[in-house]
């Protein structure tokens, strides 16, 4: 097969990874936030919920979880479709891995910040959305960068439920022709490629949220 | 719908052959460490080459392994091998992927480990006229030891959690059993379940493992010997 | 109304075992302007911090402006304080911290302004008139859009002092507000702390290390041990006769120098 036909048959599978990825990526920042903020809270039952989901997501992994919704909700009578449950697998287990980001962020913000806040008469919200989640929001985007790229790779597991993305084509293709350096290659390149762009957009994010902020100096 | 419940007689008969088949996960873990410690290592030291050249290569090398997925460098070794003469099976390509996959954040580890010993340390090293060999073996490694060996746990049991991938080219682990049992007996509820228990069940054990570990470490750090 | 703007009543506090305030009693007249010194520990920052309400008590009662500040009175019964009852008597006060605490991610304008807005529901406009009055006032009107981070020590120290005012606080408290400063950077602080005690319009509570400037503007200077005031009264009394024999052992450690 000619490369440039390889090529359109990849790049329809990358569109297919990047869909993934983009329904899957609200769902992990919901969830990454919802939990993360349960993790503080002043509630034990909500805490100990919370960390319910960050346990079990992260001490299994993402291609089980996948697995587990596909193959085994059904007969629960909850049928659901490939896509579906590919974006709510990731969703929840990159989502669980950022609730520790979340969590780690707001408490890295230095104490005094919230005193001042407190000082100033910001009710518990205002304290939390106004003062707070701005400066941690900064420290987060690094890790965030990485688990964003976690996402993008671990889209990859669809395939195995038959859907058809970047990976799925590349292992259909390398099946009929015998070009396997060339495909496989060329997918290796198009994950690089889009992992790199998200970073760079995140930096940029980073940069944004940042802005006057100098990170370690008192302010 | 399909009325369903928890079958314990098809669970007991399920659990034994998954853990029989969990030997080979931890076999691919267990291996798959080790290469990726040395890979890490290598890579680490690469990237404090006097060579910019070197030092370039071993970065992108990194950065290019960690951000494409674990399962298309399987795929990759599985198909392409072959093509290059080398006949690998299941469970030796399996142990290649993970090795080179987490080698490449092992190398962060590592790196930011050896960085973060004092640079004073260097420079004593050199007034005392040891070789790098020694400087590394006897100075600077043992009080980077403690940094590092926490990442790297953590690292090892997500490699072990990510072995499942291995069933994609048919390597008999935990994942594969339980998939075939499954479709065989039209039950997927019990064989999954129980593999994302034993998963989270060893995951946590491990987890609680590195931590008890760490409050341990001596903070004067290791002598290697 | 009582003549007081801050009553402690037999207040204990305690961190885990260790008592630090044991039935400690201590009023302050409204418009008073007072010093309190001692060494590192006696328990300056913790009296700031309770009326601040960033720190409970155990036992006894604060009131503030009369009011009482950690128990509110329901049905008859004192309760500890809620949130709703806290915000009430928090806006009596206002604080100015040692390490600043500004806002990292505003600018200074924004700053002064975010809390009228937010919390006493000022218009923007009028938050922002006033907001630059006050920067005026201390000397920082060409810096309303600046970052903290590009801003010295004693300029970030008059933005946390313009923020406090801008929330109109009938009382003041400062915690060793030059502690963190450049020595060449003090005075411009302490400058604008001298024009508002001028103005007569502020209860102030000062905790300072900065003796000659507490002698200046103190309508009265307390020197705090251990938890305790050891010794209390006009300025030239503490700093000319001290009674006591630690009071006088901690002036002359300052001389020493
Ligand atoms: N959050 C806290 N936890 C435990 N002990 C504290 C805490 N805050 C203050 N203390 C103790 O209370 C005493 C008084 O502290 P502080 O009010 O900060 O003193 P000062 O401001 O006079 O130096 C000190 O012995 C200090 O160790
Ligand atoms: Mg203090």
């Amino acid at each position: 097969m000619p490369l440039n036909e390889i090529f359109s048959v990849l790049a329809e599978g990358a569109l297919v990874t990047i869909q993934l990825v983009a329904m899957a990526l609200p769902l992990a920042t919901a969830m990454a936030f919802i939990s993360g903020l349960l993790r503080l809270s002043e509630h034990r039952a909500l805490r100990w919920l919370a960390a319910i989901y960050v346990e079990f997501f992260r001490g299994t992994s993402a291609l089980i979880q996948l697995y587990w919704i596909y193959f085994v909700l059904p007969f629960f009578g909850i049928s659901i479709d490939a896509i579906t449950a590919g974006v709510v697998a990731l969703g929840l287990n990159i989502g669980a891995y950022g609730s520790e980001v979340v969590r780690g962020g707001l408490l890295s913000v230095d104490r005094g910040q919230t005193e001042a806040a407190i000082a100033l008469n910001f009710s518990p919200r205002q304290r939390l959305w106004r003062i707070i989640m701005p400066q941690a929001l900064v420290g987060m985007m690094p890790p965030f960068g990485n688990l964003a790229i976690e996402l993008v790779k671990a889209t990859s597991l669809v395939s195995l439920i038959t859907i058809a993305d970047l990976t799925y084509r590349a292992k259909s293709l390398a099946d009929m022709t015998l070009q396997v350096e060339e495909i496989f290659g060329l997918v290796l390149v198009f994950y690089f490629v889009m992992a790199q762009v998200l970073t760079l957009a995140i930096r940029a994010l980073e940069k944004h949220l940042g802005k006057g902020m100098d990170r370690g100096g008192l302010a | 719908m399909i009325e369903f419940q928890w079958d314990w007689d098809f669970a007991w008969e399920v659990l034994p052959l998954l853990l029989d088949a969990c030997k080979i996960t931890l076999q691919a873990t267990v291996l798959g460490s080790l290469l990726a410690i040395v890979i890490g290592l290598l890579l680490a030291l690469l990237r404090r080459s006097k060579w910019k050249a070197v030092r370039y290569s071993a970065y992108w090398w990194m950065e290019f392994v960690r951000s494409t997925p674990l399962l298309v460098q399987i795929y990759f070794l599985y198909y392409v091998a072959p093509e290059w003469g080398l006949n690998l099976s299941p469970m030796v390509t399996g142990v290649l992927a993970l090795g080179m996959h987490y080698g490449a954040y092992l190398s962060e580890v590592f790196r930011s480990g050896i960085d973060g010993v004092d640079k004073g340390q260097w420079e004593a090293s050199i007034a005392l006229n040891l070789s790098p060999y020694h400087t590394y073996r006897d100075v600077i490694l043992p009080q980077a030891l403690r940094a590092m060996i926490p990442a790297t746990g953590n690292y090892i049991i997500a490699m072990f959690k990510e072995t499942p991938q291995l069933s994609a080219i048919t390597l008999l682990e935990m994942l594969q059993l339980a998939k075939i049992m499954g479709s065989e007996n039209f039950r997927y509820l019990e064989p999954f379940t129980l593999v994302g228990l034993i998963y989270l069940v060893l995951s946590l054990i491990a987890s609680a493992g590195i931590r008890q570990a760490e409050r341990r470490f001596p903070k004067e750090g290791f002598t290697l010997s | 109304m009582s003549d007081y703007a801050v009553e402690f009543d037999n207040v204990t506090k305690q961190f885990g075992d260790n008592v630090l305030f044991e039935q400690f009693n201590f009023n302050i007249r409204k418009n008073e302007v007072v010093s309190i010194i001692g060494p590192s520990g006696s328990g300056k920052s913790t009296l700031l911090r309770i009326l601040m309400t960033l720190e409970g008590i155990d036992a006894g009662m604060v009131r503030v402006q009369g009011e009482s500040l950690w128990h509110m009175q329901k049905g008859g019964a004192w309760l500890p304080a809620d949130e709703r009852h806290l915000r009430k008597c928090r806006g009596h006060m206002g604080m100015v911290f040692q390490h600043f605490n500004l806002f990292p991610h505003m600018t200074v304008l924004r700053n002064i302004t975010e809390a009228p807005i937010h919390v006493l529901g000022q218009s923007k406009e009028e938050a922002r008139a006033n907001g630059l009055e006050l920067l005026r006032t201390v000397g920082l009107a060409d810096k309303a859009d600046a970052y903290p981070s590009q801003l010295s020590g004693g300029q970030k120290q008059r933005v946390g002092i313009a923020r406090a005012l801008a929330m109109r606080p009938s009382i003041l408290l400062l915690d060793e507000i030059t502690s963190a400063l450049d020595p060449e950077l003090v005075d411009e602080v302490l400058e604008v702390i001298r024009k508002l005690a001028a103005e007569d319009a502020y209860t102030m509570i000062l905790v300072t290390h900065e003796m000659y400037f507490a002698r200046e503007i103190s309508d009265r200077v307390c020197f705090f041990d251990a938890g305790a005031i050891v010794e209390e009264g006009p300025p030239e009394q503490i700093f000319n006769q001290p009674k006591h024999e630690r009071t006088r052992a901690f002036l002359n450690s300052f001389l020493n120098i």
